[in-house]
């Protein structure tokens, strides 16, 4: 709960290595998709149309890496260098719009085989056929943006995501 | 002749390693990220604070939006220059897809709305949320799986290829 406020205050007093580290993080990661075919749409459907689970190891080895960081810089008392923030767990609550907004995407992701970081990378690879997927997926959001603010009086605050 | 070799390559047959090597870069960029600034960073929240830039609806105008929208910018630039440098440095870029540009539409449009009402993808809940040991990620996770999987599968019994 105390995360969601840090969040939105300390992006603004950043560091000048700031911008440039999550360039070269978002690098890897790029790289990464490439490297594990992931950016292209037939590799995922391939894995979930069970002729190739290789997709198993691209997820578990992410996370793998990432628990490992995770679990052992939240349980320390340090910092972030270029934030001053404190290292947390992702912990979003649970709640109906989890339930939904998974099945919904899950349709997505296996009617066309891409999924938001894929589709990034995949446009990198020079996959320009993506676009039709990537302005899919922008006016989608804006969808149930729109949608989200109709149905609610103004004035109130979604929470927070 | 053993039965465990056959198993593989009928499960992985285009081997492991490189699936390996690619989720352990996709990790470390993660990682990177974290440790710089204590950033989970999901890809699919760059939708929403990028239309932030264009949309004065106050869903895209909350502060967590434009606050974080820059550097999501970045971040994203920075998965297509990744993956763009690879490409061209093995020779495979140029590579396009052979999936109809309306199931990529369409199926962007429900991704689109799926991530962000269900707060993450497969990098937040898949990578960052399972990472965390999130039970709300773990659920999310294995029910888009179980979806897509059922979703794809009846698109190809339905005769359509790729």
């Amino acid at each position: 709960m105390s995360t969601v406020s840090t969040e939105t205050a300390e992006d603004h007093e950043s560091s000048p290595w700031f911008l440039p580290l999550v360039f070269v993080g978002g690098f890897l990661f790029g790289i990464g998709l490439a490297v594990s075919q992931m950016a292209r749409p037939e590799i995922v459907l391939a894995f979930l149309q069970f002729s190739d689970f290789g997709l198993v190891f691209v997820m578990g080895g992410a996370a793998a890496i990432v628990s490992i960081v995770f679990w052992t810089a939240s349980s320390s008392d340090l910092t972030a260098p270029l934030s001053g923030r404190r290292y947390t767990r992702r912990l979003k609550s649970m709640d109906r719009d989890v339930v939904v907004g998974g099945g919904i995407f899950g349709v997505g992701w296996g009617l066309s085989g891409i999924c938001p970081g894929a589709a990034y990378a995949s446009l990198g690879i020079g996959n320009v056929v993506i676009l039709y997927g990537v302005a899919g997926m922008f006016v989608g959001a804006y969808l149930q943006g729109y949608l989200r603010e109709s149905r609610t009086p103004s004035g109130s605050t979604q929470p927070a995501d | 002749m053993t039965l465990t070799p056959l198993l593989v390559e009928t499960l992985f047959p285009n081997g492991v390693s490189h699936y390996l090597l690619g989720g352990i870069l996709i990790g470390l960029g993660t990682a990177v990220i974290y440790l710089g600034t204590g950033i989970h960073a999901g890809a699919s929240t760059f939708l929403e604070s990028t239309l932030s830039y264009a949309s004065k609806l106050s869903r895209f105008q909350q502060p967590k939006f434009i606050a974080s929208r820059d550097w999501r910018v970045v971040f994203t630039l920075g998965i297509v220059a990744g993956a763009a440098a690879y490409s061209l440095a093995v020779g495979e870029f140029g590579w396009t897809t052979e999936v109809q540009p309306s199931r990529l539409f369409v199926g962007g449009i429900l991704i689109g709305i799926g991530t962000r009402v269900g707060k993450g993808c497969t990098s937040g809940h898949g990578v960052c949320g399972i990472g965390s040991g999130s039970k709300t990620s773990i659920l999310n996770v294995a029910l888009f799986m179980l979806v897509a999987i059922g979703v794809a599968q009846l698109v190809f019994a339905m005769g359509v290829r790729p």
